[in-house]
C-alpha cells in the first residue's frame, strides 16, 4: 500500500467537509433546540470524544437514528452510526424501566398475546394512559399498537405443508410487529409470494432484530439477538433461500446496524437479506406476473420511511404500487413522520415527534387519499394516530389487489 | 530598592522584556510577582516563534537522559512543578519509549539506568501491556518503557503567564516592533518602538531590558551593539486531524528524526526533522516535500495507522540554539539555556539576553533571569513561580471545574473548561448568545472569543486562534473565521481592517495545508475557497 494513498477513520468521520447539509436535513434539529445536530454530535464531537470520553454529550439521546443525515451527506460519513456508536460506548447510564419496556417488543408481545383483548382494552383507556404517563413517562396522547390474539408463527406452522409444496422457497423474517400485532401482513405476504409460485418458511430461530434495544442503551442484548438471527439466516442462505422482511427497519438493522453498531459480521449473508417488495419487483422484472383484479380501485399516497430512504429501496415499493391497475398514486414528499420507533412514545419527545411529522401530516390531509401506503409499522402508528387516515403496507395493498 | 511605581513616568519601567514567547512571558510573570513594574513588547503575537512551533511536549527529561543528564534533571524537576502550577495547560497523558525490531535492544537498559540516575520514573513494561494501553502503537514493538511525559499547550501556557503578569500590574504591547535602543554612553536606557497595526511610534524607558527574542535575539542584541551567535535549527512537524494515540510515543534510541508522536488537545503531532538554516531565513520557513515524506514514513513506524490518517497541516519552527560565549565553532551547542549579562560580557549596561532552552524549562529560565535582574536592581524578593498556580490552574482537573460551573455541562462547556481551567467561571452567563458556537470543530463559543478579545489582547483572527483554538480543527477556518471576524469587527469597529485580517488568516491556514495538499484536506481547502470566494465574494 502506498502511504497516504487513502485515509481511513471510524465511520469515515474525517471525510466530513463541514458542509452542514446533514444539519439542514436533520428533522430533530428543526424542532428541538436542545439537540446540537448531526454534524456537531457526529464528526465534530468525535474528535473530542477521542481525546477523552468525558466529552460525551448527553444530548446525543435526542438523535432518533432516522439516518436522514447519512442520506444527505455528500462525503459518505456515517453520521447516525457515529452518534449511536458513541451512545453505545460512552453513555453508561442504565436504561430506564420505561426504555426497557419499550425496547422489549418481543417480550411484551409474548406476554400480551394470550390476553390480547384485555391488553388492548386496557391500553386504550384514558386512565391507563394517564397512569403510564405519570409513572413511566410514556406520553398519554400516544395510542398504543394493538396486540393480536394469535401469532403469525402459529398460523404459518399450521400451513407448513402447503407452503413446502412450492418448488421455490423464501424465508421470512416476520419481526415482532407481524408476529404479535398484525399477523395479517404476514398472511398477505404469503398470498403474494404464493401467487408468484414461491412458498414461505420461517427461519429456524428468530429473535427481535434489536433496533429498539440499540437505541435504548441495551446493545448487549441486541448483540445476543443479532447472533441468533444471523446464525439462522446463514442456515437459510446456505440452503439457497433469500431472507425477506416486510419491515424496512428490520431489514436495515439486519443488513447495516449489525456490522456497524454491534460488530456482528454478516458479510456472507447481507446481500440475501431483502425487503419483500424488492424481491417481488425483481421477480416481475425477470418475467413473473401477478394477476390483479380488473375492478380494483384505490387512491394511494405513498410515504417512504426514513430507513427505506437510507437503503435506497423506496423505489421498489413505489414501482410495484404503480403497476397495480386502478391505483391512483401520489408519492409524498420526503419527510420524517417523527415517531422513529420508540422515540415518539417518550413523554420528553412527544412534542418534537408531532412537530417533525407536521409537514407530512399536512400533505396527507391535502392529498386526501383513501389509504396511505408505508413499509414501516411505527410510521403507520404515527400517521394513523396523527391524521386519522388508514395506513397499509404495500404488500397488503398488493394482496388486496390480487385476483 | 525599587522606586515607588506611582511616581514613575507612564513610559518608564523597571524592566522591559522584548519577546512574547514563553521565555519572555515567564520572565514578565516572575518580575511582576516580585513587585517590578514591567512592560513586554512583542513585534507580532504571543508564541509566534519556537514557543508555538514545536510538539507541545512536556518533557520528562527521558529524551535527554542518556546524552545530557543536566537537561534531563532540569526537565523532570520542572515537569513536576508545571503539573502543579500550569494544570490547565497540561494533559497528563504519560509517555512510552518503544523499542522496535530494528533498534538496538541494549539501548533500553542504558536508557532506563540514565533516567533513574536523573530522577525520572522510568518503568519497563511488558510489550503486551503497551499494546493494550496503546492499541495504535506499532504492534511489532519488542520493548516499552513508561515515563512521565505529558502534553502541554504552549499558547495557553504563554497566555496564562502574560495574563498573570498583567493582573499584577504588568503591561503588554503586542504587534509592536523594537526599532532601536536608546543609549546613554555604554548604558541602554530604553527602546524606540513602532506599532505594526497603527504605525504609532513610542519610546519606553527601563532600568533593565531583557532580550528574550528567541531566534531573533541575535538581531535585537546587535541593535544594542552586542554580539550573540545563534545556530538556528529548523524542525518540521505534521498535525494529524484527530488523536490516534493516548500516550506520548517516543522511539527508545538515540534522538533522531520524526520519532515523537504527541497527542495534543484534539489532534496528534509527529516530528521533528532537524536541519540548520541561515539566520536570515528564520522569518519564512517552509516544510519541504522530502520532510513531509520523512515524517509520514518515520511516524508510521511509531503508529502504523498514521500512514492512512488524515493530515491537517504541516508546520516548521526554528530552535534558537546558542553557541556559548563567542565560540563560533558550534562545538558547544547545548539544549540548555544561557543568560548573557551584556554588562560583564560586552560592557553594555542595562541589557540582559536569555537564549536557548526548552518549553519545559521556561520557568527555570525565567527564575534565573529574574534572579539576575533582582540582584542588579537591589530587589530581594524570592521567586514564587514554582508554587503559585497560573490563572486558570487553581483547580486540578477540568472535570471538576466544569461540574462546579454547570450542572450538566455540554460538550462545548466541557471544552471551555479544558482550555480555560478556572477562568471558565467567567463563562457562566444567562445570556444564551454567549453559548452560541463560533468554532464548531473545537467548540469555541461567542463568550470565549469575546473574553479573548477583551482580556487577552487578541486583535486579529490569528491572535484568537492561539488563545482559543479557533480554526485549528479539520475545517481550518472554513466556517468559524467569518463568524469570529464579525465579533472582531464589532470590537474594533473597522470592517475593512477585518476583511483584510480574514484574508490573511485564510492565507495562513492555506500555508499549512499546502505541503500536505491532497485527499480530504485538499477537498476541504477547495471547499473553503468556494465559500469565501464565490459565496462571500472575498
Amino acid at each position: 500500500m502506498k502511504i497516504q494513498e487513502y485515509t481511513q477513520s471510524k465511520y469515515n468521520f474525517e471525510e466530513c467537509m463541514k458542509c452542514t447539509v446533514c444539519t439542514a436535513y436533520c428533522p430533530v434539529l428543526q424542532v428541538n433546540p436542545l439537540f446540537p445536530g448531526p454534524k456537531q454530535c457526529g464528526p465534530d464531537e468525535e474528535r473530542l470524544r477521542l481525546k477523552d470520553p468525558y466529552f460525551f454529550n448527553t444530548a446525543l439521546k435526542y438523535c432518533m437514528n432516522c439516518k436522514r443525515c447519512e442520506v444527505a451527506c455528500p462525503s459518505g460519513v456515517n453520521v447516525a452510526a457515529l452518534i449511536q456508536s458513541a451512545r453505545i460506548h460512552y453513555d453508561h447510564t442504565p436504561p430506564k424501566v420505561r426504555d426497557r419496556i419499550l425496547a422489549s417488543t418481543d417480550f411484551m408481545g409474548k406476554m400480551a398475546r394470550p390476553v390480547a383483548p384485555v391488553v388492548n382494552a386496557v391500553t386504550g383507556l384514558g386512565i391507563t394512559k394517564t397512569v403510564l404517563d405519570a409513572t413511566l413517562k410514556i406520553d398519554h396522547r400516544r395510542s398504543f399498537p394493538r396486540y393480536s390474539g394469535s401469532s403469525f408463527t402459529a398460523w404459518l406452522k399450521r400451513h407448513r405443508k402447503e407452503q413446502a409444496a412450492f418448488e421455490e422457497q423464501a424465508a421470512y423474517f416476520h419481526g415482532c410487529y407481524v408476529n404479535y400485532n398484525h399477523p395479517q401482513l404476514g398472511k398477505d405476504l404469503v398470498k403474494v409470494l404464493n401467487a408468484l409460485g414461491v412458498g414461505v418458511q420461517l427461519l429456524e430461530k428468530e429473535k427481535c432484530c434489536g433496533i429498539a434495544m440499540i437505541v435504548n442503551g441495551m446493545s448487549a442484548r441486541a448483540a445476543r439477538n443479532a447472533s441468533v438471527n444471523i446464525a439462522s439466516i446463514r442456515k437459510a442462505v446456505d440452503k439457497g433461500l433469500k431472507v425477506l422482511s416486510t419491515s424496512s427497519t428490520c431489514v436495515l438493522t439486519l443488513r447495516d446496524e449489525y456490522p456497524e453498531l454491534l460488530g456482528i459480521d454478516n458479510d456472507s449473508v447481507r446481500e440475501d437479506i431483502l425487503l419483500a417488495t424488492r424481491f417481488i419487483f425483481e421477480r416481475m422484472e425477470a418475467g413473473a406476473t401477478l394477476h390483479f383484479r380488473p375492478d380494483y380501485h384505490r387512491r394511494i399516497a405513498y410515504h417512504v420511511p426514513c430507513h427505506l430512504e437510507k437503503l435506497g429501496w423506496g423505489v421498489f415499493s413505489e414501482r410495484l404500487l404503480r403497476r397495480i391497475p386502478g391505483v391512483e398514486f401520489t408519492l409524498l414528499d420526503s419527510n420524517c413522520c417523527g415517531i422513529a420507533g420508540t422515540y415518539g412514545f417518550k413523554k420528553e419527545n412527544y412534542e418534537a415527534a408531532q412537530n417533525i411529522g407536521a409537514p407530512l401530516f399536512d400533505q396527507i390531509r391535502s392529498v386526501d387519499p383513501e389509504v396511505v401506503a408505508c413499509d414501516c409499522e411505527t410510521c403507520k402508528w404515527q400517521i394513523e394516530m396523527s391524521t386519522g387516515y388508514p395506513v397499509m403496507n404495500p404488500i397488503s395493498i398488493l394482496a388486496e389487489a390480487l385476483e | 530598592m525599587i522606586k515607588n511605581t506611582h511616581t514613575m513616568n507612564p513610559n518608564e519601567f523597571d524592566v522591559i522584556i522584548i519577546g512574547g514567547g514563553i521565555t519572555g512571558a515567564g520572565t514578565q510573570r516572575d518580575c511582576a510577582m516580585r513587585g517590578l513594574k514591567t512592560l513586554l513588547i512583542e513585534r507580532s503575537d504571543i508564541a509566534t516563534g519556537a514557543t508555538g512551533r514545536n510538539h507541545g511536549l512536556l518533557h520528562s527529561g527521558a529524551r535527554y537522559a542518556v546524552n545530557d543528564s543536566e537537561s534531563a534533571e532540569e526537565c523532570i524537576r520542572e515537569n513536576r512543578i508545571l503539573r502543579k502550577i500550569a494544570a490547565h495547560c497540561i494533559d497528563e497523558t504519560g509517555g512510552l519509549f518503544i523499542t522496535l525490531p530494528e533498534d538496538d535492544p541494549e539501548y533500553q537498559n542504558t536508557f532506563v539506568e540514565s533516567c533513574l540516575r536523573a530522577g525520572i520514573e522510568a518503568e519497563v513494561i511488558d510489550p503486551e501491556l503497551a499494546r493494550r494501553w496503546e492499541p495504535t502503537v506499532n504492534q511489532n514493538l519488542t520493548g516499552a518503557v513508561k515515563v512521565p511525559d505529558a502534553s502541554i499547550d504552549p499558547f495557553r501556557l504563554c497566555a496564562a503567564n502574560m495574563l498573570d503578569a498583567k493582573l499584577r500590574g504588568g503591561q503588554v504591547r503586542l504587534h509592536t516592533t523594537v526599532t532601536g535602543f536608546i543609549k546613554e554612553g555604554d548604558t541602554v536606557r530604553g527602546v524606540h518602538t513602532r506599532n505594526a497595526q497603527t504605525g504609532q511610534v513610542n519610546d519606553f524607558y527601563a532600568r533593565i531590558i531583557v532580550n528574550a527574542g528567541g531566534v531573533w535575539a541575535q538581531e535585537i542584541a546587535a541593535m544594542a551593539g552586542a554580539q550573540i551567535s545563534l545556530y538556528p535549527a529548523k524542525g518540521s512537524l505534521l498535525i494529524f486531524a484527530h488523536r490516534v494515540n493516548k500516550h506520548v510515543i517516543n522511539r527508545c534510541r538515540k534522538p533522531s528524526n520524526a520519532d515523537i508522536l504527541v497527542p495534543g488537545d484534539t489532534v496528534c503531532i509527529v516530528g521533528t526533522t532537524s536541519s540548520r538554516i541561515p539566520l536570515d531565513a528564520c522569518d519564512e520557513v517552509a516544510v519541504t516535500p522530502e520532510e513531509v515524506n520523512l515524517l509520514i514514513t518515520e511516524g508510521s513506524k511509531l503508529a502504523p495507522v498514521l500512514s492512512s490518517t488524515r493530515i491537517l497541516r504541516a508546520y516548521a519552527g526554528v530552535r534558537p540554539l546558542i553557541s556559548t560565549d563567542k565560540d563560533d565553532s558550534g562545538r558547544n551547542i547545548t539544549r540548555g539555556f544561557v543568560i548573557l549579562d551584556h554588562e560583564s560580557r560586552d560592557g553594555i549596561k542595562g541589557l540582559v539576553s536569555i537564549c536557548g532552552g526548552k518549553l519545559t524549562t521556561y520557568r527555570l529560565m525565567a527564575e534565573k533571569t529574574t534572579d539576575l535582574l533582582c540582584r542588579k536592581l537591589g530587589n530581594e524578593k524570592k521567586c514564587m513561580t514554582a508554587v503559585s498556580p497560573l490563572p486558570g490552574s487553581e483547580e486540578g482537573s477540568y472535570e471538576k471545574v466544569a461540574q462546579k460551573i454547570w450542572e450538566t455541562p455540554s460538550t462545548a462547556q466541557k471544552a471551555a473548561a479544558f482550555r480555560m481551567g478556572t477562568r471558565a467561571f467567567r463563562m457562566r452567563s444567562s445570556d444564551r448568545w454567549n453559548d452560541a458556537l463560533v468554532c464548531k470543530c473545537e467548540e469555541v463559543s461567542v463568550g470565549e472569543i469575546n473574553g479573548a478579545i477583551e482580556r487577552m489582547d487578541a486583535s486579529t483572527l490569528t491572535d484568537l486562534r492561539r488563545r482559543t483554538r479557533l480554526g485549528m480543527g479539520p475545517c481550518q477556518g472554513e466556517f468559524c473565521a467569518c463568524r469570529a471576524a464579525g465579533l472582531l469587527a464589532a470590537s474594533h469597529g473597522c470592517i475593512d481592517r477585518e476583511r483584510e485580517d480574514l484574508n490573511q488568516f485564510l492565507q495562513e491556514r492555506w500555508k499549512g495545508n499546502f505541503p500536505i495538499g491532497w485527499g480530504d484536506t485538499l477537498r476541504e481547502a477547495e471547499y473553503t475557497q468556494w465559500v469565501y470566494k464565490f459565496v462571500l465574494g472575498l
